[in-house]
């Protein structure tokens, strides 16, 4: 049983189902928050997200808008928080995760993630790319799918002679493609990206994004980025979230939701315009 | 001083608090109670260390020279001595010794590890899990004759005799505690970020237990082992009430029997110690240091184990 397979063959077979015919805009995630909590303070409400198939889309604002939140809802990591409440839906590939019959360990395997910190693990780097194979048991040749991983994140040719070397004795920027390496050997339908860069200095930044570009021809990819240039260089899509600090709490929610070029040349909100000509932070 | 200069306006010059430096100031000077100070601390701090490690080299170097004269093959092939007998050994004090550790590890590293994983991260906050880490913590402390007494009422009383079973499992209450407490720490260390990525990754509790955290955690794991095996290995109280004292071998005709009483180094050692016979205290040394070769053997075992783990 291949997970590829089952997750391209999710995402394939639920599009006819919506309204969006056209291939290049069919929408793998479709995400609505109306309101999330963790215990009693309001986190995210109302916001919209919707993530198209084989492209970028970036999640920026403020720090404490919940654009964070936002992307952990994406594939549960937010059950992880003791009194995290979630109203709304999330639907992948037409198949709302929030159910209770939905075991959020099973969403995960489609849905990867990389974190904001390079988080491999201490164990060699081929053992690092293997981890989700080995959860799911994989058959085939891991090797093989170590290696195209690898190649894929930019990494095979700094790495092919030392790969039972530890994960942790590459450099930062290596780490961070090492993480995104492992979560895509296992070639999940969604690539979730939380700040991918903001531990990394400029040139392992740049890599990374041009790293992006080229994953986006075979993955669906959502960032939150602290940089907007970042989110103007890589992303097709762009939310743009901001603190509602009006009702007494601190309340994420969207503001914005466009193509890129339209969020960052021709903002529709006041939040929007000023943020991005930087006139807040 | 330019670079000073570049960084202070000009106007600012007589407020530099380093324009007037008194240069004499800066001398280094016994006369100086700041320097005279931290000269006789450096000093008292040589002398303690000194005064501590003195007790300790002077028992290695005993052990070496009273225990070594008496070292031959035969005192690990050979069995105990009667009371004006030559020669001899104790090599069925070291196979009981051995038996015991390996049983009581057995016993201890499973129960310990996996209460550590519950204990660490399954469900610290329980209440539970509050009342095993205060009773580990409470059983460190432990005097060992009280472990030997519980293990003589639960196995001794219950399968009516003294064996290494009882032994292993006195020894084990010992060592559950510190195997319990370093590897819940050896856990807790484990970076929360390594832990997301593999529930990131689609990893069940169990997976992530098993695939990374026991793995990162293993060379802490395996400290708090081998110092476990080191305590247990040199405890001679409970085993007095349990495993007692033989003369014979743990195993005849090739067959071990567990449930007999059994000869430990740390039982020898106390009773010849304080024999009359200038041939029984001569093993005694020579017991104690094996023993002391072996606590130190695992040890080296266990840090060789635990950098082999990749960094």
């Amino acid at each position: 049983m291949s997970l590829a397979g089952e997750s391209n063959g999710a995402g394939v077979g639920a599009a006819p189902a919506r309204e969006k015919t056209s291939p290049e805009s069919e929408v793998v995630i479709d995400c609505h928050i109306r309101e999330l909590y963790y215990g009693t303070f309001k986190a995210v409400r109302d916001t919209t997200i919707p993530i198209v198939k084989k492209s970028i889309t970036a999640f920026i604002g403020p720090s404490g808008c919940g654009k964070s939140t936002v992307l952990r809802c994406l594939n549960r990591m937010n059950d992880l928080v003791r009194g995290f409440r979630f109203e709304g839906h999330v639907k992948y590939g037409g198949q709302d995760i929030y159910l209770p019959s939905v075991d959020p360990v099973a969403v995960r395997r489609y849905i990867g993630m990389v974190f904001q910190q390079p988080n491999p693990f201490a164990t060699s780097i081929f053992n690092n790319v293997a981890f989700g194979l080995r959860l799911n048991g994989y058959k085939g040749d891991v090797g093989e799918r170590v290696e195209q991983a690898l190649k894929q994140a930019g990494l095979w040719e700094e790495v092919k002679d030392k790969l039972h070397k530890s994960g942790l004795s590459l450099s930062g920027g290596q780490q961070q493609r090492l993480c995104i390496a492992r979560a895509i050997a296992t070639q999940p339908g969604v690539l979730l990206m939380d700040e991918p860069c903001s531990a990394l200095d400029p040139v392992a930044t740049r890599k990374i994004e041009e790293l992006m570009l080229e994953l986006k021809k075979r993955y669906t990819i959502a960032i939150v980025t602290h940089n907007l240039h970042q989110a103007q260089r890589v992303a097709d899509r762009t939310g743009f979230l901001y603190v509602d600090t009006t009702q007494g709490g601190r309340t994420g929610y969207l503001v914005e939701f466009g193509e890129s070029a339209q969020i960052f040349g021709d903002p529709q909100e006041k939040h929007t315009k000023e943020y991005i000509r930087g006139e807040f932070s | 001083m330019s670079t000073l200069d570049q960084q202070l306006p000009n106007s600012a010059d007589d407020m530099n608090p380093f324009a007037e430096v008194d240069f004499f100031d800066l001398e280094k000077s016994l006369r100086r109670p700041r320097t005279l100070m931290s000269v006789l601390l450096s000093g008292l701090v040589t002398v303690m260390t000194l005064l501590a490690l003195g007790p300790l080299f002077s028992v290695v170097w005993m052990l070496f020279w009273r225990g070594g004269r008496k070292l031959s093959i035969a005192v690990f092939t050979q069995l105990p001595p009667s009371a004006l007998e030559a020669g001899g050994g104790f090599g069925n004090a070291i196979a009981g010794t051995l038996i015991m550790i390996v049983i009581a590890t057995l016993i201890t590293v499973p129960v310990g590890v996996l209460s550590a994983v519950f204990l660490a991260k399954a469900k610290p906050e329980d209440k539970l899990a509050q009342a095993v880490r205060f009773a580990a913590k409470v059983l460190t402390g432990f005097p060992s004759i009280l472990a030997g007494v519980f293990a003589y009422g639960a196995i001794v009383l219950l399968t009516g005799g003294f064996s290494a079973i009882a032994g292993s499992v006195a020894v084990s209450i010992l060592m559950l505690p510190t195997i319990l407490l370093t590897a819940e720490d050896a856990i807790r260390m484990v970076p929360v970020k390594m832990v997301e990525a593999a529930i990131g990754m689609g990893a069940t509790e169990t997976q992530t237990a098993w695939m990374v955290l026991l793995p990162t955690a293993l060379p802490g794991i395996l400290t708090g082992v081998m110092l476990a095996i080191a305590r247990g290995a040199g405890e001679t109280a409970p085993l007095l009430f349990t495993s007692l004292f033989s003369n014979y071998w743990p195993a005849t005709n090739g067959h071990l029997n567990l449930m007999q009483p059994t000869a430990s180094l740390a039982v020898l050692i106390y009773n010849f110690a304080g024999m009359p016979f200038e041939n029984q205290v001569e093993l005694a040394w020579a017991a104690a240091l094996v023993l002391v070769l072996l606590v130190l053997i695992t040890n080296l075992a266990g840090q060789a184990l635990s950098s082999r783990q990749v960094r």
